[in-house]
């Protein structure tokens, strides 16, 4: 032996050095990440199970569910396991190919714990298939989630929308967070009022081993169902009115005037919303935006267009209300009227000879509200026209709308930079040139005068309080004079909209006319189309106004032709189904 | 000599107390991280390790307190005939033993599961002891080469083929410090060392390639636990994680989750060091901790005490083993090292190496009780 004491403190020098180091990594270890290495603990063996709230049901104002909850089976594979799958026996099982998933496990995004989605949406009799060969394939579990069927499928679609996937892990604007994969309304009432229908899931935490046996369940938070929804609109009206358009592309509102509660609420043409929930395939999304008649399109919110002499209903009460004329004042219709070198006709081919403020109205005289378009001028028109809800949204929150145009000497001056010109008040004042609306407007304006000059917010839901978002100081005589020319509009031998008169009710109405002969639709600006669009708009009874209604027809021709037997069908379908409202 | 064995047999006072206790009081800790280790977590029967060990418990102790009251000295007589017997029985482990994960490690005797490479440890130590202290310091050139195959490369060659690379490796390391202890030439020392830095290129591919699949997969993960943390760099990923979960204080006993749960692999063998810190967190390991390095200590004090140069290497040799398996385990545990199998001593499962750890300390205890004597 060579020194055997300093042989010997070099070991215990080297004992002591080890046991430095590993009181230095277990520091490291058990308190620098020991929070860490404890969630990773944790993490391997508690496994959280999503249980899915049942959404609330959305009824309608008579208690019919428009849409049925089912239950939706996926498919999964627990990412830890993936490994340990038998992925060529697994595609077999699930028949897909082998590639698809192998795809579906690549693309999963290796930080998240959710399990990857391999086949939705799987029908009754092959969920048991699967869970009866299960234990031959580790890891792959069997989720259930809650999904929506719309039984009347293409049926107030646009109202009532549709679910789709998450896409991404998000955290909701109302704090509720959802793991990618979780149904959402994404579109509609769904949309609207998500956080209300969603409900609260439940978690289950339950306690698995390596392999992946499920040994106990730790902790159950139970969902909690999302609530029940009841709109204002009555399915039979709905049904009606999406019937009576035969197949013609249009829009549709029906108000209860005295509320603002939307009772039927059409655009056509309109689509499935069932197509959405298994998420709809790339070739179905192209052929919906590619659809010439526009199906994802509200056009009740979202497309504008002249409203025609629907806007003349405009014209007469700003005469009538700022005194310009009284009812008696009359006009000698001629069929054209001429400032300068142009000439503004009158629909009528050798006009109405002489006519009165309710003549013209019900025979729609243009002469006659060429000349009152002259004696009010633009600007007081427009004021008419903003205080019945046009030019602005209707303030409903469904959809994004537009906004309609009500054009005034500022506005052309700013926007065109160019003076007014008197040829334009002419077109103006029967609704044609600058002048455009949404077919949501026209049922605000209708309804503004069934009610007596009130403006409400549309709205969706019963019960909610209305809201009054102008009301017009119009002058009781008014109101009830121009009651009686619409009434004379349906009633009366000449009026324009006789095809919507009623055995069972008196109904008031105007028909409207949206030239679109020199005119291209913007959104397709190489085709012409041959047809004018038609408006109508209506309210009944006319003692007790119950429902008003707007309806445009595109390319329907004269108002009073297509339009006006539409209106009728909603209001008897309507006042049918709730008389004693 | 016989008288002098008797009287030192009632010489209690003598007995190192400390050296006794410890190995005592680990292999009971040991006993009950089993028990935790092993538990089913499905409401079946516990598996009867923790049975097991303690049976070898009782034989260990026996064994020590036996080889503590034996003059060490007597071993001098046998060490050579016993170390051809030792080297026979690891070849016949391979001719004849059974498998257990990849590698031929046991002989079964009846129902009795025996690790011969277990026992050779003390064998080696035992007759390595014996020729360094009969030949003078420092070894020459033959002398050297001699000892080096013989006590070297024969048990490294039939362990590497059983292959069991963990005992091979830990043999070879215990040679090699004890022959540095005794004495090399410097020359021979420096020369061999550049040759071997010479041949690690070469050598190193012939071993690389004499590795069994796992063993590689073990040295990748452990340069890079990330590569595949599902695959190779599971079980030391899982370790850490097992260590780290029990934080200062542990989950506490028997609240283990990742042994019984089967997150950790080798729960109650190479990676029991884990499932200890998991329950008892950082204060419960560094007092287990503390425990081990009063024993290499002692061993090593025992090894100054000692009057005979046997005496000394033997002490040197017996904590040095310790001192080695517990560096390389819990630091392999900890993901210092690279996975190699290699037990806790007095801690993982397994009956063979407790008992001959025990001898150790038996013979220990035996070096330090005859420190006063005087040769014969």
């Amino acid at each position: 032996m060579r020194n055997k004491k300093r042989t010997l403190y070099i070991f215990v020098y080297l004992t002591l050095a080890v046991m430095c180091i590993f009181t230095l990594r277990l520091w490291q270890l058990q308190i620098l990440k020991g929070d860490y290495y404890r969630d990773k603990s944790i993490k391997n063996r508690v496994r959280v199970i999503r249980l899915p709230a049942p959404r609330g049901i959305i009824y309608d104002r008579k208690g019919k569910a428009l849409v049925r909850n089912a239950p939706y089976y996926i498919v999964s594979l627990i990412p830890e396991l993936t490994e340990k799958v038998d992925t060529k026996a697994l595609s077999q099982l699930l028949g897909m190919t082998e590639e698809e998933i192998l795809d579906r496990i690549k693309k999963h995004d290796p930080h998240s714990l959710e399990p990857i989605r391999l086949k939705e949406d799987i029908p009754f009799r092959e969920v048991a298939y699967i869970e009866a060969r299960r234990s031959d394939f580790p890891g792959l579990i069997i989720e259930t989630d809650i999904t929506r069927q719309y039984p009347y499928h293409e049926t107030a679609a646009h109202l009532i929308g549709y679910l789709g996937h998450q896409m991404g892990n998000k955290r909701m604007s109302d704090g509720d967070e959802l793991p990618e994969g979780t149904f959402i309304g994404q579109w509609g009432v769904e949309h609207l009022y998500d956080k209300a229908l969603r409900g609260q899931p439940g978690r289950k935490y339950i306690e698995v081993d390596a392999l992946g046996r499920q040994l106990r369940t730790l902790q159950i938070i139970r969902p909690v169902k999302g609530q029940d929804i009841t709109l204002s609109i009555d399915l039979d009206t709905q049904m009606a009115a999406e019937r009576a358009f035969g197949g013609k592309s249009g829009a549709l509102l029906a108000l209860d005037p005295n509320t603002g509660d939307v009772l039927a609420m059409v655009s056509l043409p309109s689509f499935d919303p069932n197509i959405f929930i298994k998420g709809v395939s790339e070739k179905q999304w192209r052929r919906l935006l590619r659809n010439p008649g526009h199906p994802l399109l509200n056009r009740v919110f979202q497309s504008q267009y002249p409203p025609g002499s629907v806007f003349k209903v405009i014209t007469a009460i700003a005469a009538l209300q700022e005194g310009i004329i009284n009812k008696n004042f009359k006009v000698k219709c001629t069929g054209e009227i001429k400032v300068g070198r142009w000439r503004f006709r009158c629909w009528k081919k050798g006009g109405h000879g002489i006519v009165n403020l309710r003549r013209a109205i019900i025979e729609s005289c243009d002469v006659y509200f060429y000349e009152v378009g002259r004696m009010l001028g633009i600007d007081r028109i427009a004021k008419y026209a903003f205080a019945f809800g046009l030019g602005r949204p209707t303030g409903i929150t469904l959809v994004t709308e537009k906004r309609g145009l009500i054009p005034t000497t500022k506005w052309k001056l700013e926007k065109k930079g160019r003076p007014w010109y008197l040829g334009e008040t002419f077109n103006a004042a029967i609704g044609q040139g600058y002048v455009t609306i949404t077919p949501a407007q026209a049922a605000i304006l209708i309804s503004a005068l069934a009610n007596g000059g009130i403006v409400y917010r549309p709205k969706l839901t019963l019960p909610e309080p209305s809201e009054v978002i102008s009301r017009l100081p119009l002058r009781k005589k008014i109101i009830s004079f121009m009651k009686d020319a619409l009434l004379g509009v349906t009633e009366d031998p000449r009026g324009t909209g006789w095809r919507a008169r009623s055995e069972h009710v008196r109904i008031a109405g105007k028909t409207g006319t949206a030239q679109v002969i020199s005119h291209t639709d913007d959104r397709q600006p190489s085709r012409i189309y041959p047809k004018d669009h038609a408006w109508f708009v209506a309210f009944a009874p006319v003692s007790n106004p119950q429902i008003s209604v707007s309806v445009f027809v595109e390319h329907g021709g004269h108002g009073g032709e297509t339009a006006a037997p539409i209106a009728r069908t909603v209001i008897e379908a309507f006042l049918k189904g709730n008389r004693n409202g | 000599m016989d008288k002098k064995g008797l009287r030192a047999l009632f010489e209690v006072k003598h007995i190192d107390w400390l050296a006794f206790t410890a190995p005592v009081l680990l292999s009971v800790l040991g006993i009950l991280t089993i028990y935790s280790a092993t538990r089913p977590v499905l409401d079946s029967i516990h598996p009867s390790y923790y049975i097991r060990q303690s049976i070898w418990l009782v034989i260990g102790l026996t064994a020590m307190i036996l080889t503590s009251m034996f003059d060490y000295r007597r071993l001098l007589r046998y060490s050579y005939p016993v170390y051809v017997i030792g080297l026979l029985l690891l070849l016949v482990t391979i001719l004849f033993g059974h498998k257990g994960m990849g590698a031929q490690r046991w002989l079964r005797i009846g129902p009795v599961s025996f690790q011969p490479s277990e026992v050779f440890k003390i064998i080696l130590i035992i007759a390595l002891s014996k020729y360094l202290s009969t030949v003078r310091t420092p070894l020459t050139y033959w002398q050297s080469i001699f000892s080096f195959v013989i006590f070297g490369m024969v048990p490294f060659v039939i362990l590497f083929s059983q292959p069991d690379l963990g005992t091979a490796i830990m043999l070879l390391l215990i040679m090699l410090v004890m022959l540095l202890c005794k004495g090399l030439e410097r020359r021979l020392v420096l020369s061999s060392l550049i040759v071997l830095l010479l041949l690690l290129p070469l050598t190193g591919k012939t071993i690389w390639n004499g590795l069994k699949d796992y063993q590689k997969n073990r040295l990748v993960a452990f340069i890079d636990p990330g590569v595949d943390p599902k695959g190779i760099g599971y079980q030391i990923e899982q370790s850490k994680v097992t260590i780290g979960s029990g934080k200062t204080l542990g989950k506490g006993y028997l609240k283990g989750t990742q042994g019984p749960l089967r997150f950790l692999p080798e729960k109650h063998t190479d990676f029991i060091f884990a499932v200890f810190a998991e329950e008892w967190g950082f204060v419960g390991s560094l007092l287990l901790l503390s425990v081990y390095m009063v024993l290499i200590i002692r061993g090593l004090e025992t090894a100054y005490y000692s009057k005979d140069v046997f005496g000394t290497l033997l002490a040197i040799g017996i904590s040095v083993m310790f001192l080695l398996y517990v560096s390389i385990n819990i630091g392999m545990t900890m993901g210092l090292m690279p996975v190699v199998g290699v037990p806790l001593p007095f801690f993982s499962y397994g009956g063979t190496a407790l008992l001959s750890n025990f001898i150790a300390v038996g013979l220990l205890i035996s070096i330090r009780k005859h420190r006063f004597t005087l040769f014969y």
